[in-house]
C-alpha cells in the first residue's frame, strides 16, 4: 500500500516482470482467459499481483483454511511497473493475475479499460461501503461499473521526533506540536528555527522535498488535473505555491534530501537524519522496520494543514483471469469491514470502509510505534476532513516528474525556477 | 555466423552406395542447410521479425492511450521528432559519455591485466578464472552493490575519500560523477570478459619473437608494446566492436543505479538517461509505442554507423585484415 515504495529487491522483480509483460505482448495472444468450470471444490491457485507487503499473509492462511480447494499465490512487482504490467496484460488479452492491485494515484489510467475488469456492483457489492470520493475513481464514467475494491487509505499525520524536538527547545507533546505547526507556513519556520537550535546539527527537518510536496499538494482542491480530466500543472496556482514552499524550504537548509523509499532512506531513519516526516498511515512500516539507533522515539501530530490523501489502493478482478469467479469472492472478503479493521490495528494499514472511522476499536486505537499516539483518531479525523481531489491518467507521474525537480534543487544543481522549468518539460513530455 | 554455412559437409555421405545416389545428393546438399536452421529459425522468429516489427510501429502513431491509433501510419513523422526531442539528445549525449568513459579503461585495463595473466605465476588457471567472476554475477546484484558504496552519506568511497579529505560526493546528483559511478560498475563487470579475450590472442603470439627481442635486450614493456600489441590488433578491433555496442545499450546499470522513484527518468535531470533506457520510459512508461519504437530503431541505426566507422578506421590502419 505504500504510494511509492521501490525497493531494490521488488524493482528487480519489475524487471523481470515488465520482460514476461514484453514477451506477453510481442507474443500473441491466446484470447481472453478460459473460464473454469464452477465446481465449488475444484482444487485451485488464485494468483494476486500487488506492488508491495499489503499485510495479507495472515488472511490468506485464514481464507485457505476456510476454503481447503483453495491456495493462494502473492507477487510483488515494484509500483511502476506493475501498473504498466497491468495495463500491457489488459491490453493483449492475457497475463493478468487473478487479483490485481491498482494504487489511487493511478487507477484514473484504469478507467478506460473498466470493461476489462469483473463489474463488483455485479456481485453483491455495496458501494455504500466506501465514501464517493474512494469509488468514484475505480469507477466507469457512467458509473455503472465499479471495478476496484478499496483496501486502505492514506489518512495524513506529521511523524516527528519528540527527543529531538526536545533538544532543539520545540513543544513535544503532540497537542502543542499540532497547534505550532498549523499549516505549511509555520512548518517551514518551524524548521529553520529547529535548524538553528538543535545541538545536533546532522539532524535535518524533514525527509526529502519530493515526499514533503506529495503531503502538501495533496490538501490542494485542485491537483494535477481539474475535474473534466484535464492537466493543469500550468494552470492550476496551487502545484507553483506547493512547490515554492517546498523549495524555499530546502534552499533554508531544511531537506536531508533522501530519496524516499531507497536504502539510503532506511539509514536516514536509522541515523536519525531527519526530525519530521508526513507520513500516511501505510507508511507505518517503515517506522516499525527502521528503529532509530539512538534510542529516540516517533510520536504523531495532526498534519499541517489538515486533511489530504496520499496514497491508498484498490482490488480488481481482471476478466481475463482464470478463475475470476473465485478471484471476485477473494477480493470482497480481503477488503471486507472484519479484514480492514484488523489490517488497520494489526499492520497500520487505515481503512477506506467508512463506517469502520466510527467504530470503537479503530477510533480509539493507540499505536506504541507513535508512543502510543491516537492513530485510529488522527487518521480518522484526517479522513473525514478530506475533499477529494479530482485524479488524471499520469497523476503519479507527474508528481514523479515534479519531485524530481525538487531532488535537483537539493543536490545544489539548479534553482526554484530552474528546477520548475525542467518539470514542466517533463510534464509536457508525459501528458504530450 | 554466415562462416558457418560452408564448414559442415558431412564426409559421410562421400561413400554413399550408387543406387541412392540421387537420395544422397539431396542430402548433401541439404543437410548442411538444416545443421543451421535451427538458429537462423529462432533468429528470425525472435531477432529479425521483431525488429522488423518494431520498425513498422516506429512509422505509426500508436499510443495505448489513444484508441485507435495502432497502425495510424505517419512515416518518418517520429524520427523528425526525435531530431528536436531534447530527451533524446541528452540521452544520446548521456550514452556516448558513459561508454567512451567505461570502454576505453576497460580495454585498457583488459589488455594489462591479459599481459600479467600471461606470466608464469603460481595458481595461473585460479586467477584466469577469477577474472571471469564479475562478468558471471548479474547485473542488478552487482549494481545494487554498487549503489551502497557509492551512497551519499554512508558510501564506502565517500567514507574512503573522507580519510583524504575529500568532501562527501553525490554521486547521483552530478553529470561527470553519475557517469563516472556508471562506467566503474561497467568496467568492474567486463575487464575479466576482456582480458580473457586478450589472453587467448596472446597465447597465440609464436614464442620466439619474444625470444628474439629478449636477445636483443628488449625490456618487457618494450615487447609488450612491439611484439604483443601489434599481434593482437585483430582481437582488439573485435573487442573494440563488441564493447562498443554493449555500451550503447546500455540499460541495467543506470536504471539500477537511480534512486528515482521512476527508474527509467536516469536521475533528477535525466542525467544519466541512456537511450535504451529513455526507449523503455517511452514505450512502456508512457506507453507512446511508435515514439518508443522509434528511438530503438535510432538506436540500431547508430549502432551501425558507429560499428561501421569503427570498421573503415580499423581498414585504415596498416597490417590488419578486418
Amino acid at each position: 500500500m505504500p504510494t511509492f515504495r521501490t525497493g531494490p529487491r521488488t524493482r528487480l522483480l519489475g524487471a523481470a516482470a515488465a520482460l514476461t509483460a514484453l514477451l506477453a505482448v510481442t507474443g500473441c495472444s491466446s484470447g481472453g482467459g478460459s473460464q473454469a468450470q464452477d465446481d465449488p471444490n475444484e482444487k485451485i491457485t488464485l494468483t494476486v499481483n500487488l506492488f508491495s507487503d499489503f499485510g495479507y499473509a495472515d488472511l490468506y492462511k485464514q481464507y485457505e483454511q476456510q476454503h481447503p480447494n483453495i491456495t493462494i499465490k502473492e507477487n510483488r512487482a515494484d509500483m511502476g511497473a506493475h501498473h504498466q504490467n497491468l495495463q500491457a496484460h489488459l491490453l493483449a488479452g492475457s497475463g493478468t493475475a487473478d487479483v490485481e492491485a491498482i494504487e489511487i494515484g493511478q487507477v484514473a489510467g484504469f478507467q478506460a479499460q473498466a470493461p476489462k475488469f469483473v463489474n463488483f456492483l455485479e456481485n453483491g457489492v455495496d458501494a455504500g461501503q466506501w465514501v464517493p470520493s474512494k469509488t468514484a475513481p475505480a469507477s466507469s464514467a457512467d458509473g455503472k461499473v465499479l471495478f476496484g475494491l478499496g483496501t486502505d487509505m492514506g489518512g495524513m499525520a506529521l511523524c516527528y521526533r519528540s527527543d529531538l524536538f526536545k533538544a532543539a527547545g520545540l513543544p513535544t507533546d503532540r497537542d502543542q506540536v499540532s497547534a505550532l505547526l498549523s499549516d505549511w507556513k509555520a512548518y517551514a519556520a518551524t524548521g529553520k528555527k529547529f535548524l538553528a537550535d538543535s545541538p545536533n546539527k546532522d539532524v535535518r527537518w524533514f525527509d526529502s522535498g519530493g515526499n514533503l510536496f506529495s503531503a502538501v499538494i495533496a490538501q490542494a482542491p485542485t491537483g494535477f488535473y481539474d475535474a473534466a480530466g484535464k492537466p493543469v500543472v500550468t494552470e492550476n496556482p496551487a502545484v507553483r505555491q506547493a512547490f515554492d514552499l517546498v523549495a524555499g524550504a530546502i534552499k533554508d537548509g531544511e531537506s536531508a534530501g533522501i530519496q524516499a523509499f531507497t536504502p539510503a532512506w532506511d539509514t536516514g531513519f536509522q541515523k536519525s537524519q531527519f526530525a519530521t516526516v508526513a507520513c500516511p498511515a501505510w507508511m507505518s512500516y517503515e517506522f516499525k522496520a527502521n528503529p532509530p539507533t539512538d534510542g529516540g522515539t516517533w510520536d504523531m501530530a495532526r498534519i499541517p494543514g489538515g486533511g489530504g490523501n496520499w496514497g491508498g489502493s484498490y482490488l480488481s478482478v481482471p476478466k481475463s483471469g482464470k478463475h475470476t469467479k473465485a478471484a471476485t469472492e477473494l477480493a470482497k472478503w480481503l477488503t471486507a469491514p472484519e479484514q480492514e479493521a484488523k489490517l488497520f490495528t494489526e499492520k497500520g494499514y487505515f481503512p477506506s470502509d467508512q463506517a469502520l472511522w466510527s467504530q470503537p476499536d479503530i477510533a480509539n486505537h493507540t499505536d506504541p510505534l507513535f508512543n502510543n499516539a491516537p492513530t485510529g483518531k488522527i487518521f480518522s479525523q484526517s479522513a473525514k476532513d478530506l475533499k477529494p481531489q479530482p485524479l488524471g491518467a499520469h497523476g503519479a507521474e507527474i508528481g514523479t516528474a515534479l519531485g524530481n525537480a525538487l531532488t535537483s534543487i537539493e543536490q545544489g544543481k539548479t534553482d526554484a525556477d530552474g528546477a520548475w522549468k525542467k518539470a514542466l518539460a517533463d510534464v509536457a513530455n508525459i501528458v504530450g | 555466423m554466415a562462416a558457418s554455412v560452408s564448414a559442415g559437409r558431412p564426409a559421410r555421405a562421400a561413400r554413399a552406395p550408387v543406387a541412392a545416389h540421387r537420395r544422397h545428393r539431396l542430402d548433401r546438399t541439404l543437410s548442411p542447410y538444416l545443421y543451421i536452421a535451427p538458429f537462423f529459425l529462432v533468429f528470425a522468429g525472435f531477432g529479425l521479425f521483431p525488429m522488423l516489427y518494431t520498425g513498422y510501429v516506429s512509422m505509426t502513431n500508436w499510443r495505448v492511450d489513444v484508441p485507435g491509433s495502432q497502425g495510424q501510419w505517419v512515416g518518418l513523422e517520429n524520427y523528425r521528432k526525435l531530431l528536436d526531442d531534447p530527451f533524446f539528445l541528452n540521452a544520446l549525449k548521456n550514452t556516448v559519455g558513459i561508454g567512451v568513459l567505461s570502454t576505453v579503461p576497460q580495454l585498457l585495463l583488459a589488455l594489462v591485466l591479459a599481459h600479467l595473466l600471461n606470466y608464469r605465476m603460481r595458481g595461473r588457471t585460479l586467477f584466469r578464472l577469477g577474472v571471469l567472476l564479475p562478468n558471471v554475477t548479474s547485473v542488478a546484484a552487482v549494481t545494487l552493490i554498487f549503489v551502497q558504496l557509492f551512497g551519499r552519506d554512508y558510501g564506502l568511497i565517500n567514507w574512503t575519500l573522507g580519510l583524504f579529505g575529500v568532501e562527501h560526493i553525490d554521486w547521483q546528483a552530478g553529470t561527470l560523477s553519475s557517469w563516472t559511478a556508471i562506467s566503474a560498475i561497467v568496467t568492474w563487470r567486463w575487464t575479466g570478459y576482456n582480458a580473457l579475450i586478450f589472453l587467448a590472442a596472446m597465447q597465440a603470439v609464436p614464442f620466439e619473437l619474444y625470444e628474439a627481442a629478449a636477445i636483443d635486450g628488449a625490456s618487457r614493456w618494450r615487447q609488450f608494446r612491439s611484439i604483443t600489441v601489434p599481434m593482437l590488433r585483430p582481437t582488439i578491433l573485435f573487442s573494440v566492436i563488441v564493447s562498443t555496442i554493449g555500451a550503447l545499450q546500455l540499460f541495467g546499470e543506470p536504471m539500477l543505479f537511480g534512486q528515482q522513484q521512476d527508474p527509467t527518468t536516469g536521475g533528477s535531470q535525466h542525467q544519466f538517461q541512456t537511450l535504451a533506457l529513455y526507449s523503455y520510459n517511452q514505450f512502456w512508461g508512457r506507453f507512446k509505442y511508435g515514439y518508443g519504437a522509434a528511438v530503438s530503431w535510432a538506436m540500431f541505426l547508430l549502432i551501425v554507423v558507429i560499428v561501421g566507422a569503427n570498421l573503415i578506421a580499423a581498414r585504415r590502419m596498416k597490417g590488419l585484415d578486418a
